[in-house]
């Protein structure tokens, strides 16, 4: 995977025509709003993906009366938002449910971080998002989505509920709103940095 | 429980064996793996030899003509991304593209980088 030409010093390597994309996942539960937010701060794309079951999905996705089925559709929404001209920052929406995993380890390399977009009606949802990126150390922040009528709950409580870090983000937002999204995603790259600062070593792939 | 090959698909499980005719069945590409956001892009201006390729492949090498990305092509062909994956490694074997990955990833993302898309972000 890592062919590409880098400049270990880590400046801006760079040749013409050359462009810089960076990945950051949005997890969550179903219908928690992942493709609105993805759609109120980019063009969303659809992408579609066909693929094989792996051993470890058909342990965990239940297949009961589809027992011949050895591939599984999984959509994901995907947005591109052009910060530069040769900087392109990639949203990939993920379905939550653990059989999804395998896709995830494909889009977590290299990825900048992740945004576990939360329901606060149904918090649990997110837990096997936080337990993932939790376990690779994949930089996240928490963000949750404030239905009309969900009752608004203390972000701290949240925390307490999803045993999250007292330096874990946690912000609130309106999936719809592009102000709102963008707020998430700068929320996001501000807490890698800060990730960043603690630990001086970089260059670790 | 049903056997093996007792096959049960619904609507919902979509086109399963359609999309992967395009390969001859193949569900794994050759050579090394690539991103999703890897760049792809043609090594010629015109095919020598168009009438060799399945219109899916061309359709591919059409859009691979200015720089792209793995996701992008998917999502223009409307093909499932696995299936785009072998198409793109089928012609990276005869030397018509160049898939590689963009720089961001091969390391950590850079400091300089993320106040870069930082400052992009803020101004959008």
């Amino acid at each position: 995977m890592d062919y590409g030409v880098s400049d270990p010093a880590g400046g801006n390597p760079r040749s013409p025509g050359q462009h810089r994309a960076i990945k950051i996942l949005l997890a969550g539960g179903f219908g928690v709003g992942k493709t609105t937010l993805v759609g109120a701060v980019s063009e969303i794309r659809p992408l579609r993906t066909e693929e094989p079951l792996t051993e470890g999905s058909l342990r965990t996705d239940s297949t009961a009366g589809v027992e011949g089925k050895t591939t599984t559709t999984v959509a994901m929404d995907f947005g591109r938002i052009s910060l530069r001209s040769d900087l392109v920052l990639y949203l990939f929406g993920t379905p939550g449910q653990q059989r999804f995993w395998f896709m995830w380890d494909e889009l977590a390399i290299g990825a900048l971080g992740a945004v576990v977009l939360a329901d606060t009606r149904r918090l649990a949802d997110s837990f096997p998002a936080i337990d993932y990126f939790e376990r690779r150390e994949i930089p996240f922040i928490v963000a949750l989505n404030c239905f009309d009528g969900a009752r608004r709950y203390d972000p701290e409580d949240v925390r307490m509920a999803l045993d999250l870090e007292p330096e874990m983000p946690i912000v609130q937002c309106d999936a719809r709103s592009k102000e709102s999204a963008k707020d998430v995603l700068i929320a996001l790259v501000e807490h890698v940095l800060v990730t960043a600062s603690e630990e001086p070593l970089s260059g670790i792939a | 429980m049903p056997s093996n090959d007792e096959r049960w698909l619904d609507a919902e499980a979509g086109p399963v064996v359609r999309p992967y005719a395009l390969t001859q069945g193949r569900t794994r590409h050759t050579g090394e793996s690539f991103d999703l956001v890897a760049t792809v892009m043609a090594t010629q201006a015109t095919i020598a030899d168009p009438g060799s390729l399945a219109p899916e492949h061309m359709s591919v090498l059409q859009l691979a003509r200015a720089p792209t990305t793995v996701a992008d092509i998917a999502s223009d062909v409307d093909l499932p991304l696995g299936v785009v994956r072998i198409i793109l490694a089928d012609l990276r074997e005869l030397g018509l593209v160049m898939i590689r990955t963009p720089v961001v990833m091969a390391e950590r993302i850079d400091k300089h980088t993320l106040r870069e898309v930082l400052n992009g972000l803020r101004g959008l």
